[in-house]
């Protein structure tokens, strides 16, 4: 999609952020031979994709740089591969609304968690529709539509025993 | 025509059925294997959820509407309707609404056929107050909007060590009813259906992964996706709620919409009776995944994105004080006032609600046109 900057409703070290949150959620692997969801191709898919919703993911961004500082004196985007793992690892955990923790470093509240789940949800959808990608899963790197799929009929045999069985409905009352 | 093909999952979860004496049946899931009424035969695309570029599968838009509209049925889309009318005899004389440019209008009607579904039935009933439905239009019983259900959904998703149908193909493979119908022993009343579900797409099974812990964020992802893609296939189990009178849409005190008309609230509490279900379809869907040679189980019971099947807030039934519309649709308060949607059911059966619905409606309209001399007595 095309746009111009003014578009963008991001700020530089918000997009940073995203980015790197995109690579340390999906790292790039040389035994698949696929790049990482930071790669610039991908990357550009998935900050044009998060614009729908970008006032909640903006928001979860400045909370993990927030977090990140509180916790190592770093932003998210300069911490170390385990540290941002283990950081997006947790705000997969629902804080549940009996947890008596008041840990302020630790505020995984609901708003970070869904949050979380949107921007997954974006890296997920725009990484695995990647032609590399698709290609290293042995999918064609095409849309299903207009040549469709094999799908295998099956044996219908296999429903002999249901029918031997007899109906297990009810009849209508007349 | 023929139903979907089993494909690789069907016959998998076929076979466990089997080894349990368990009922399972095909599956024609309002697809068109063949070609049929204009419409191309279904080849696989497997997005059926997000719309079908083959038209195979059915939506009113090319099912019924074109029909209509070749027979002179005039569609005005993007219109809200604000209020039923009614005049001095209580009958319905029409409605009032927002047209696409927002612009109020009035249409006048002999008869008034209402279809906005379980939320969108009740509260345009609820907001078309007058002198004479001081509390709503055909609400003289106090139901309409009472009752509301859902169907719980409890998810069972299988991993396997062989490669299932994945992306590819309808989303649904074949059903079964084995506990469908009520039995004292298990607790509860009332059962489901298992919906089975064919496999996942590569990005429904990266989040199915990643959200239950199964693909890591980071080192290990792609090994532990690779050993989940074009690998799960499972079922939900789609439970029948029962009425219960505080399961409500009522009118929001504050909240409007963008024409300022008031919006539905909904208030919904869960059964134990429900509860128990789901806990049962876990348990069982969980043995005949087993059976079938899972060797890992993923669920979720109730699903958190469920509740989009909407019955029971205008129920039908012979009795003016304990239902809304009688046994042939027709408002008992009003006699030119017809509901044909999700509203008029009286419990909600343990299965998806479309076919019963437009059976539904299509028994109203036959009803409608065998008493047209004497519609309105
Ligand atoms: C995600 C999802 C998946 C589903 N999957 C299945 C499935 O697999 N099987 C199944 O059987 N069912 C399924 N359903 C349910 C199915 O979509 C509904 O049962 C069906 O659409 C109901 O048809 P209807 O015409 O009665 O109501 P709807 O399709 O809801 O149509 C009601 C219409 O009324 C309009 N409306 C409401 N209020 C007003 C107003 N005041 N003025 C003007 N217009 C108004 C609405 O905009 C809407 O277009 C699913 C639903 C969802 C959301
Ligand atoms: S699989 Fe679904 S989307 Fe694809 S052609 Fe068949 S009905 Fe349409």
């Amino acid at each position: 999609m095309d746009s111009i900057a003014t578009d963008n409703p991001f700020t530089a070290d918000q997009e940073r952020a995203l980015i790197a949150f995109a690579g340390a959620a999906i790292p790039a692997s040389s035994a698949y031979a696929v790049p990482g969801a930071d790669d610039p191709l991908i990357a550009a898919d998935i900050l044009a994709t998060a614009r729908r919703y970008a006032d909640a993911i903006g928001a979860a961004l400045d909370r993990e740089d927030r977090l990140a500082i509180a916790r190592h004196g770093a932003k998210f985007v300069d911490l170390d591969a385990a540290a941002k793992k283990s950081q997006i690892e947790r705000a997969n955990q629902p804080r549940s609304s009996d947890d008596a923790s008041d840990d302020a470093e630790d505020e995984l509240d609901r708003a970070r968690f869904s949050a979380h789940r949107t921007m997954l949800s974006i890296i997920a959808q725009c990484y695995y529709r990647d032609d590399r990608v698709m290609r290293s899963l042995d999918m064609e790197p095409r849309s299903p539509f207009p040549e469709g799929f094999e799908v295998e009929e099956g044996d219908w045999s296999l429903l002999e025993p249901v029918r031997r069985r007899g109906k297990v409905y009810r009849d209508a009352p007349r | 025509m023929p139903p979907v093909p089993m494909g690789k999952s069907g016959q998998t979860l076929a076979k466990g059925f089997n080894q349990l004496g368990w009922h399972w049946w095909p599956s024609d899931t309002a697809i068109a294997t063949q070609q049929y009424d204009g419409r191309d035969r279904c080849i696989n695309l497997g997005a059926c959820g997000s719309g079908c570029a083959q038209g195979a599968k059915a939506s009113t838009d090319i099912t019924y509407w074109p029909h209509a509209v070749r027979a002179g049925v005039e569609v005005r889309t993007r219109c809200r309707v604000r209020e039923i009318t009614v005049n001095d005899e209580g009958m319905a004389s029409g409605v009032a609404y927002y047209d696409e440019e927002g612009v109020e209008r009035f249409q006048a009607a002999q008869v008034v056929i209402v279809a906005c579904n379980g939320v969108g039935t009740p509260r345009l009933l609820l907001n078309s107050t007058s002198g004479k439905f001081p509390n709503g239009l055909a609400n003289s019983s106090g139901l309409v909007g009472k009752n509301l259900m859902f169907h719980p959904y409890a998810s069972i998703q299988g991993v396997f060590d062989e490669p299932m149908d994945g992306y590819k193909g309808p989303g649904v493979c074949i059903w079964s009813q084995e506990f469908y119908e009520t039995d004292a022993e298990r607790g509860f009343v009332r059962g489901y259906t298992y919906e089975i579900n064919r496999g996942r797409g590569p990005v429904a099974t990266a989040l199915t992964g990643m959200f239950s812990g199964r693909i890591p964020r980071g080192e290990g992802h792609h090994e532990a996706y690779r050993r989940l893609f074009n690998r799960i296939t499972g079922m939900v189990g789609i439970c029948e709620d029962l009425p219960e009178e505080h399961n409500t849409v009522t009118l929001d005190p504050d909240l409007k919409d963008a024409h300022g008309i008031p919006a539905p609230k909904i208030d919904y509490t869960l059964s134990e009776n429900s509860r128990r279900m789901l806990d049962h379809a876990v348990a069982r869907g969980t043995e005949v995944l087993r059976a079938a040679g899972a060797v890992d189980i993923i669920t979720e019971a109730p699903i958190g994105v469920g509740g989009w099947h909407l019955m029971g807030t205008a129920r039908m039934g012979t009795d003016p004080q304990r239902s809304v519309v009688n046994e042939w649709g027709r408002a008992h308060d009003v006699r030119n006032l017809f509901i044909v949607d999700g509203s008029i059911f009286v419990t909600s059966a343990g299965v998806n609600p479309t076919r019963t619905i437009q059976a539904l409606a299509l028994y109203v309209a036959d009803s409608m046109k065998k008493r047209l001399a004497n519609l309105f007595d």
